[in-house]
């Protein structure tokens, strides 16, 4: 395909000859195309391919078999999978109750121009840079029940062994997202702070209206867009967990911390049913994408046509 | 107007949240230069006796430098493929006014919903069947195109606000789309470009999953991965183990502390933002 004022008709740009101007001036399909392929073969082709493997029965050594709806079926009989579920919300909404205002507050403390509170944002942001696994092996080597800080502060962890119980090892899996993931949302909250008109606090003050006040009837009701933002990248995050838990937790104690997305890894690399992984892998990516176009459309990006818009 | 009186509650607050973000850190500095030995018998929280970097020379000793050197790798590639094939597609998206460059863009914003542990079970067989399994390349290919959707976003944000009047004025003088976009668009776009080579850089070098599933050997390992394997095999040489995390660390936070608008920036990407 080349460009061609067919392809892109235009009345604003005509030259004075008279000849269209456009096809010269506008680039054709063929400037996106490697793009394009690229990603489709190595993001959209597996993605209909998980679709499609979702419906098979398959070890990975015999050809694939037409199953259909065995491997949903067998999910929703799973008491693992539907445990797993469970958690994941679980795992999901701690992360959104403990990040949220935390993060609300570090963001709106950030937001001032302070010179301290510069440098110490400059510190808290640190565990954003570190990978996924460093920061969970990091942490299992700081948590550990034998050499770890557990065992020198047993009057604040009892036995010392998180990994060993439930309740502790989920607290393990949300603090140490907390810790990781709380700078990035901490930042869009800076972001939105920065924004807030400084008329509006102005005003509060000739009203009389304290710091507390301003903050629950201006910043908070400001930072709306951000909050919702912020929000979906946890749920997002959080469902699709899983480094995390195979570093940390490997799912355990028993099956007390495994989440579906590490569930699927189980089911796919170490018991080798690929149809029944790619099931739950489909799930993982309805669900998100559902989400994703909630926020497309709450934040109207798709139809923004530039960001200076609305400034 | 507004002056700001000292705030007790935050200050005491932010002081808490330096503890908490530091003591890890801190352990894992301290433990670093320990001996075996002493770290077992001292405990995470005290400070070295006798001073070593032995840990940091065994691990680079056995196999570290060898994924440091694939990780290095893999990041150059990423951003070489991302660079090269991004620029071109924003400018498309943002100029172009053809319906399949529609539709390509809402694949590439489809696209930022897909998380790549969901794809991770047909990837395995797509790089297998092409011969790729537990080769580097295998590892940049899936990486770079789970990078895009993001890039595309940050740079059509950015070329978005180079105004019409600039491209009106190069295509009245005849310019052709090429001229345009390496003499108008690139040269504008130059903080976008940067985010997105910041951003594509952090996802391959933090990027563990892909490595995970698609190579198996010690000559194709990297580093988050060397991580992962170390902690299994030896989970008892902690000071070992916390040397190979401030290894797999050192280039971003060295990177941090020169250019720490760039990277903060391409950071705002990793969450899609």
């Amino acid at each position: 395909m080349t460009p061609t004022a067919a392809l892109s008709p235009d009345g604003e740009t005509v030259k004075k000859d008279g000849s269209s101007a456009i096809g010269a001036g506008r680039p054709g399909f063929l400037w996106a195309a490697p793009a394009a392929v690229f990603f489709g073969l190595f993001a959209l082709v597996p993605l209909v391919m998980v679709a499609v493997l979702s419906f098979a029965s398959w070890d990975g050594l015999s050809d694939p078999e037409f199953a259909g709806l065995d491997n949903w079926r067998k999910l929703l009989d799973d008491p693992v999978m539907i445990k797993s579920l469970w958690l994941s919300v679980l795992l999901t909404v701690l992360g959104v109750a403990v990040q949220t205002p935390l993060s609300i507050l570090l963001g709106v403390w950030a937001a001032g121009h302070q010179r301290n509170r510069g440098v110490l944002s400059a510190i808290y942001f640190v565990p954003m840079l570190l990978s996924v696994a460093a920061v969970s092996v990091l942490w299992r080597a700081v948590l550990d029940p034998n050499m770890g800080v557990p065992a020198q502060a047993t009057w604040l962890f009892g036995d010392g062994n998180l990994f060993g119980k439930q309740a502790t090892a989920i607290g393990v899996l949300v603090f140490v997202s907390t810790w990781q993931f709380t700078p990035l949302h901490t930042l869009i909250y800076q972001g939105a702070a920065r924004a807030v008109p400084q008329v509006l606090y102005q005003a509060a003050q000739i009203d009389g209206a304290g710091t507390v006040r301003q903050f629950f009837h201006i910043t908070l009701p400001q930072l709306r867009n951000a909050i919702i933002t912020s929000m979906i990248l946890m749920v997002v995050g959080g469902l699709t967990t899983f480094d995390t838990v195979l570093i940390l937790t490997q799912g355990g104690p028993g099956s007390d911390t495994t989440i579906s997305a590490y569930y699927m890894y189980q089911k796919a690399f170490k018991s080798f049913d690929y149809g029944g992984a790619s099931a739950i892998a489909l799930l993982l990516v309805l669900v998100s994408t559902v989400i994703s176009l909630i926020v497309v459309r709450l934040s109207g990006y798709d139809k923004m046509r530039s960001t200076m818009e609305g400034l | 107007m507004r002056k700001s009186r000292p705030n007790c509650f935050a200050g005491f607050g932010s002081l808490v949240w330096l503890l908490v973000v530091g003591l890890p850190l801190y352990v894992m500095l301290v433990a670093t230069f320990q001996t075996r030995p002493d770290y077992a018998a001292n405990g995470p929280l005290s400070f070295p006796e006798h001073f070593t970097l032995d840990n940091y020379i065994d691990d680079l000793n056995s196999g570290f430098a060898q994924y440091f050197l694939n990780t290095v790798i893999v990041t150059v590639c990423v951003v070489g493929i991302v660079l090269l094939l991004v620029p071109p597609l924003a400018y498309t998206i943002v100029r172009s006014r053809g319906r399949a460059t529609t539709t390509v863009f809402r694949l590439f914003l489809l696209g930022l919903a897909i998380p790549s542990q969901a794809v991770i079970v047909p990837m395995f067989f797509v790089i297998s069947e092409a011969g790729l399994y537990d080769n580097l390349i295998g590892v940049i290919l899936p990486t770079a195109a789970f990078a895009m959707p993001v890039c595309a976003l940050i740079l059509t944000g950015v070329m978005r606000d180079i105004t019409p009047d600039l491209y009106e004025a190069m295509t009245m003088d005849g310019a052709s789309p090429r001229r345009v976009f390496f003499q108008l668009v690139l040269p504008l776009s130059r903080s976008g470009i940067s985010t997105i080579v910041v951003f594509s850089a952090l996802q391959a070098w933090n990027g563990f999953l892909f490595p995970l599933v698609l190579t198996q050997s010690a000559e194709t390992k990297v580093i988050t991965l060397g991580l992962y394997d170390f902690q299994t095999e030896h989970g008892v040489n902690t000071p070992g183990l916390l040397a190979a995390v401030v290894l797999s660390m050192l280039p971003i936070l060295i990177v941090y502390l020169f250019a720490r608008r760039a990277l903060v920036q391409g950071l705002m990407g990793v969450g899609g933002k």
